[in-house]
């Protein structure tokens, strides 16, 4: 009996394993962020469009706008793609063919990034820079290799929640009358749609959390962009160039980006938390 | 059967920790970590694989991350070696600086770029965006693309200190971690204009001359072109064992033999005040 | 109701766009790893598997970045199993629903969203600068442990909920304690699900490139113990394909890392299907 009491407790223990590194990668990001955050004033910090760090400047909101951008492009591209795709697998196409594709597109979820940015250097970026200007290394690079590097991620999930529908939904809508297309469309995406949120948020957190790919392919200058043709840098990306070698007032504001990084992925899984709750319950 | 079954479970931790204790005592013979310039770190790279050849059993891991990053490397302990293509910061002084070799630094612009050359202040002015279409200096009327280092560079910081001055380097150049990278984006855009170490130009790019001198080794030992910072390698002390070892190898005449046939340029130390640019 | 265009014709028309878009989405996604497959794929030869890199990536092979690979990944598994099956043995063994559990369960939701380089940031800052464990395979398969939790306490979560309760009951029908039912009965049935949790992790550990390069340096020689940094796969690709040292390097690098996903991938799958069946 002891033993079994001694076995609960170290599993109580093992259990607070996962909550205990959050709070040490908490802790350790913000005591090297929050003191520079407050240094330089928070507002200076989030809202200063110049990052000079040698002229102890340290203005991170063109990196916010950058995040901003290529986050919302890669949305526009993987979301109705995206959704086309899983209403493809799972409506249009014979269920053969559809368990062949499903593994193929796991598969493509677990491509490491940098191959997907290495595509976008060969392959997008003279594209652009040459039938678009620019230095080709832009925003518009980045949002669409991002869009097709989230894509995996929305279809599974989107097609998941479509697949897990009530029979009595589809049969219902067409014993009604109604055409496949309007089943679909009227029916059945409206049903799944905390689950088709969940997947938009799912790639949201890993579009602003990608750093390889978008430095190869963003082109990184700190300035704030005016078009989608400019080159850019995104909160990751600014933290994944300059913190090899960076120290003291340097290091810290990186940390305080991350801390910022922090912040607005909370904010995006409670979302996807409290959705899923949702759909669950 | 199972995976943590029984009292198997907590031979885990156990076994980890042994393991660890196990191999912390082969740290001291870890081996050599030289970390800093990604200008020098493919010249220490070579030089590292020589003389692994003929001491099989020694190690020596070069990385790179940038000047600033190897010299507090040196001082956390985190290395032991610190590679920086930039001068000691009054602040960095107290560590221990050897110069192993000098570098120029090269202008570079496209192959297909029509221009053969600019004045110092046509450099000043095109990497603070002052200037900001190629047919304002005779070419086709493209807008420049300005690729710049990252902060931390040695090399950067010495561009800025010798070809800059106090001008700043615009906030629209796009910023790559390396020579290789600035190389690698200039050989694929006609309208980019970077800055590189002279040794890691190749065929895929073209060395500007500045002030109608070209970057020759010929013109850096004549101090006609006067970009040039030393190689230095960086150490928390005086350095021994292996780190010594491995310097004074470098600063033998087969070391110095492998750098200048890498394009490097041997020592003849520069006096410090020809280095700064005369603004 | 609208009848200009009948419904036939607008769900004929809906259709077709819908095809157009998947169809051509599929197409370009796999193109991708075509591409890097046809031109990797033929450089592949046994020497490549074997040999170390040399020439700074331009000659030689990727052996030791198959062993700092294999290394990284093995550290990462050896810390997160217990502690990530234990995890999901106590939120379903030992515990209801309760404040304990919600907070558990917080913790790990968040730490799946966090970024890769806010990883790299916390395993640069607390393993290789705090503890003092410098660029290392131990820095970086401690920080790829934490990256891969989550992941594995799901996945061993949903395994363990799998094992219908009437095992558990016999077990306790026959005396048996609660650990003992955990250990014979519910483990071993759980345990293709595990192991498709941890396939999962290392699938990940093998692609993560920003919190590598940030914890385990980017050094590409052999290693010689836990302590010596090394470069893993995805890491020697990026730098390859970054500076531009080799193009037929970098595709041959990229393909192999693409089969090497795809077969930890395929033995996940079997897994799952194996796993299914028994069930």
């Amino acid at each position: 009996m002891f033993r079994e009491k001694v076995l609960e407790k170290s599993f109580l223990l093992i259990a607070l394993s996962s909550i205990s590194i959050l709070a040490l990668i908490a802790f350790f990001i913000f005591q090297q962020g929050i003191p520079l955050m407050w240094k330089v004033g928070p507002n200076s910090f989030l809202l200063g469009d110049r990052w000079f760090p040698s002229k102890e400047s340290f203005g991170i909101f063109p990196m916010i706008v950058g995040s901003f951008w290529v986050t919302l492009g890669s949305l526009v591209v993987g979301v109705p793609l995206g959704v086309a795709c899983a209403i493809f697998l799972c409506e249009l196409t014979p269920p053969a063919i559809a368990m062949v594709l499903r593994p193929m597109i796991q598969l493509l979820a677990a491509i490491p990034s940098v191959i997907y940015g290495f595509w976008g250097l060969i392959v997008l970026v003279p594209i652009i820079r040459d039938s678009l200007g620019g230095p080709g290394l832009s925003i518009l690079a980045g949002s669409l290799v991002l869009g097709i590097m989230i894509l995996p991620t929305i279809i599974s999930i989107a097609e998941d929640s479509l697949r897990a529908l009530p029979r009595s939904y589809k049969e219902g809508a067409l014993s009604l009358g109604a055409t496949h297309w309007q089943t679909i469309w009227r029916v059945l995406l409206p049903a799944a749609r905390s689950g088709i949120a969940s997947s938009v948020i799912l790639g949201m957190g890993r579009a602003i959390g990608e750093t390889m790919a978008m430095i190869m392919i963003l082109g990184n200058a700190a300035q704030m962009p005016h078009s989608i043709l400019d080159s850019a840098r995104t909160l990751t990306t600014n933290i994944g160039i300059e913190m090899g070698y960076a120290s003291g007032d340097h290091r810290q504001a990186l940390f305080a980006t991350g801390v910022v990084l922090f912040f607005i992925i909370m904010a995006l899984n409670s979302l996807a938390l409290f959705l899923s709750r949702r759909r669950r319950a | 059967m199972g995976k943590a079954s029984g009292t198997r479970g907590a031979y885990w931790p156990v076994l980890f920790i042994l393991l660890t204790l196990l191999l912390s005592c082969q740290r001291q013979q870890g081996g050599l970590s030289v970390v800093g310039s990604t200008s020098v770190e493919p010249f220490a790279e070579a030089l590292a694989e020589e003389y692994m050849i003929h001491h099989q059993q020694e190690k020596i891991f070069v990385q790179g991350g940038g000047s600033s990053a190897g010299i507090q490397a040196v001082r956390t302990g985190a290395a032991e070696v610190g590679m920086s293509s930039r001068n000691l910061l009054d602040s960095e002084k107290d560590l221990v600086a050897v110069p192993i070799i000098y570098d120029a630094i090269a202008v570079i612009v496209h192959p297909d770029n029509p221009l053969k050359g600019l004045t110092l202040e046509q450099v000043r002015k095109i990497f603070s965006a002052e200037l900001t279409r190629w047919n304002e200096l005779g070419g086709r009327k493209h807008p420049i693309t300005l690729v710049t280092r990252e902060e931390g560079s040695g090399t950067r910081e010495a561009f800025q200190k010798m070809i800059m001055g106090s001008t700043e380097i615009s906030l629209s150049a796009l910023v790559q971690d390396s020579n290789g990278a600035i190389r690698q984006v200039v050989a694929d855009d006609r309208n980019a204009i970077g800055y590189i170490s002279l040794g890691l130009v190749n065929e895929r790019v073209r060395a500007l001359a500045i002030d109608e001198i070209e970057a020759s080794v010929e013109n850096i030992q004549q101090r006609r072109y006067k970009i040039v910072r030393p190689f230095l390698f960086v150490f928390k002390s005086s350095p021994q064992g292996l780190a010594r070892n491995f310097l004074d190898y470098i600063l033998s005449p087969a070391g110095q033999k492998l750098l200048v046939q890498e394009g490097l340029v041997s020592m003849n130390p520069l006096p410090e005040s020809r280095k700064e640019a005369r603004r | 109701m609208r009848m200009r265009i009948s419904r036939h014709h607008t769900q004929a028309l809906a259709k077709g766009v819908i095809w157009v878009a998947a169809f051509s989405t599929l197409v370009v996604m796999f193109w991708i790893l075509y591409q890097v497959l046809r031109e990797g794929l033929p450089r592949l030869h046994f020497e490549f598997f074997l040999q170390a890199p040399r020439q700074m990536g331009r000659a030689g092979g990727i052996s030791s970045t198959i062993i700092g690979t294999i290394a990284l990944t093995i550290v990462a598994i050896v810390i997160a199993t217990p502690l990530g099956v234990g995890t999901a043995i106590f939120l379903r063994e030992y515990t209801r629903e309760s404040r304990v559990s919600r907070v558990i369960r917080f913790g790990t939701d968040c730490l799946a969203g966090v970024p890769s380089i806010i990883f790299g940031l916390f395993g640069f800052v607390f393993f290789v600068i705090f503890l003092g464990l410098g660029w290392s395979i131990l820095s970086g398969g401690l920080t790829l442990a934490t990256m891969i939790l989550p992941t594995i306490i799901c996945t061993a979560e949903e395994a363990i909920k799998a094992v219908p309760y009437t095992y558990r009951e016999a077990s306790f029908a026959l005396g048996g304690t609660r650990w003992q039912t955990i250990r014979k009965m519910v483990l071993p049935n759980a345990l293709p699900g595990i192991l498709t949790g941890l396939l999962l992790g290392v699938g990940r550990s093998v692609g993560e490139t920003a919190a590598v390069i940030l914890t385990a340096g980017s050094s590409f020689i052999t290693p010689g113990s836990l302590f010596s940094p090394i470069r893993t796969m995805a890491v020697h690709f990026y730098i390859l394909a970054r500076e531009g040292i080799s193009m037929e390097m970098a595709y041959a690098t990229g393909a192999a890392l693409i089969l090497l996903i795809l077969a930890i991938n395929m033995a996940a799958n079997w897994l799952m299907y194996r796993y299914v069946h028994r069930a």
